[in-house]
């Protein structure tokens, strides 16, 4: 399995044409460590997820300027990408979405390839679904195979806008750690509004702040995620929810 | 109540109104002929009604299948090239405007009065459904999929085999449930206008003869081919289509 590797951000400014009075982001400097989780957190509307879809190269409609520096690697064919929505379609099988990458590229389903889609669907405890259709699943499960989908690209960087916003408490907290689990060793950019899932999972944590946005590296988090809901992630909760609401304490 | 149950209720009830009407009234035959009239001119005069439908039923079949792949055709190309769609919708839209019974003798006088003049107007009056319908399948494609896609490296064909065209299938099936509906008029018209056969000429043959029950075994033959036709796609679809459905 790749390993992933760091990536370094510079936004001079990115400015949407439509909103010219002034940029979403400036100034704003990031540094994703490799083989860790950096979860960006911000409130709706501050930018975040246009970071998220320039790195992905899905950023079409928005003006530039900065630089994205990945360890001497390009980005392209690098980064996996699990939106808020699962993106399952509906028309294909469990097993034929989590190997959607082959079709799309034109290659026949390999018996190897296949082996490989229902061993992670065993780890996503999905094995027994693989023929099922989407429709036929509940939210969290949907979301699992989107995981699976994600882990059978083997791509060192995965890119993650807020999925697992949509799902209950409780599904969120186990989904979370079984992407912890499986997602080791990978280079993750966890785009979140939920200073709870940050707080659990990020080895860093940038929160965005100011109009327009920039990145502010949160200090150090002592120990490492996943972590316990304990009085020490509370306090944090608290100081990044000031942080978020405009308090600078 | 279950569909096969509304459905004969239905019938019983404007059957009733309809021999009502005769009886309340006492309409003469060759204005109103009742329902047991009708029944006896199918039963007595099957032969010569099927021939006819068969004729009707392949001008609307055929026309069915070239209108909705005429549709298809032009909705990619518009999807595609997008010249195309700024030079081909307006003349789309113009070809709407004109009554399908303006340009029936045309066809006549280009395709002759067999077949395909009425193949002719069954899929001209349905092309247009169609292609809208597919069209705006094709390019409300969730933006979702389409990111999917492009971080998968899927090329433009690609991503349209696998992933609009199949995004396009519920829309691209709500034009053919319109298509379906329509189709027999324009097979119709086509036959009023100029033909030796089909449902649309007996109706036309009937009404010269005063033999109103014949026009109305017609008209109840082409309505319940267009009901069993409507019905028949629309089971299909949701078959094929079950994840829309839902």
């Amino acid at each position: 399995m790749s390993q992933g590797f760091a990536i370094s951000i510079q936004v001079n400014a990115l400015r949407y044409p439509t909103k010219q009075a002034q940029p979403v982001l400036q100034d704003l400097v990031m540094q994703l460590p490799a083989q860790q989780w950096t979860c960006l957190l911000g409130r709706s509307g501050c930018g975040k997820t246009s970071i998220l879809r320039k790195l992905a190269g899905l950023l079409e409609d928005a003006e530039w300027r900065g630089d994205i520096q990945a360890d001497g690697q390009g980005l392209s064919g690098n980064i996996a990408y699990m939106a808020q929505q699962d993106l399952l379609l509906p028309w294909l099988s469990v097993l034929d979405n989590v190997c959607i990458a082959e079709r799309l590229q034109g290659r026949s389903l390999s018996q190897d390839t296949r082996a490989k889609a229902l061993s992670l669907l065993q780890k996503v405890g999905l094995r027994e679904h693989a023929e099922r259709y989407p429709h036929a699943l509940s939210g969290g499960m949907r979301q699992r195979v989107a995981l699976a989908r994600t882990l059978l690209q083997e791509r060192p960087i995965v890119l993650m806008d807020e999925p697992f916003s949509a799902l209950d408490a409780v599904t969120r907290h186990k989904l979370q750690s079984l992407s912890f689990d499986l997602l080791k060793g990978k280079t993750v950019l966890l785009v979140t509004h939920d200073p709870q899932e940050a707080v659990r999972l990020g080895h860093q944590i940038y929160v965005m702040e100011g109009t327009p946005a920039s990145a502010h590296l949160l200090p150090d988090l002592h120990t490492d995620p996943p972590r316990q809901l304990d009085e020490r992630s509370a306090e944090l909760q608290t100081y990044i929810l000031r942080r978020l609401g405009g308090e600078h304490g | 109540m279950a569909n096969w149950l509304r459905g004969i209720t239905a019938t019983l009830v404007i059957l009733g109104l309809w021999q009502g009407a005769i009886s309340l009234w006492s309409l003469p035959s060759f204005i109103l002929p009742s329902p047991l009239a009708v029944l006896d001119v199918l039963l007595t005069r099957w032969p010569m009604l099927w021939s006819h439908t068969w004729v009707t039923a392949q001008e609307i079949l055929i026309g069915l299948a070239l209108g909705v792949s005429i549709g298809l055709c032009f909705a990619l190309l518009m999807l595609l090239f997008r010249p195309v769609k700024q030079w081909l919708l307006p003349i789309l839209i113009a070809s709407q405007a004109i009554p399908v019974f303006a340009i029936a003798p045309i066809l006549m006088l280009w395709l002759d009065y067999g077949i395909a003049s009425k193949v002719a107007m069954a899929a001209i009056i349905i092309f247009f459904p169609v292609t809208t319908c597919c069209f705006d399948g094709l390019r409300s494609t969730p933006a979702g999929y389409l990111d999917l896609a492009r971080t998968l490296n899927a090329n433009r064909w690609r991503t349209l085999w696998h992933i609009q065209l199949p995004a396009a299938l519920p829309a691209l099936g709500s034009g053919l449930r319109v298509a379906v509906v329509v189709a027999p008029i324009g097979a119709v018209v086509g036959e009023w206008v100029g033909s030796s056969a089909g449902l649309g000429y007996l109706m036309l043959q009937a009404n010269a003869r005063m033999r109103i029950d014949e026009m109305f075994a017609a008209l109840f033959i082409l309505s319940l081919f267009s009901v069993a036709l409507y019905f028949s796609v629309d089971w299909l679809l949701k078959r094929s289509l079950p994840w829309h459905s839902q």
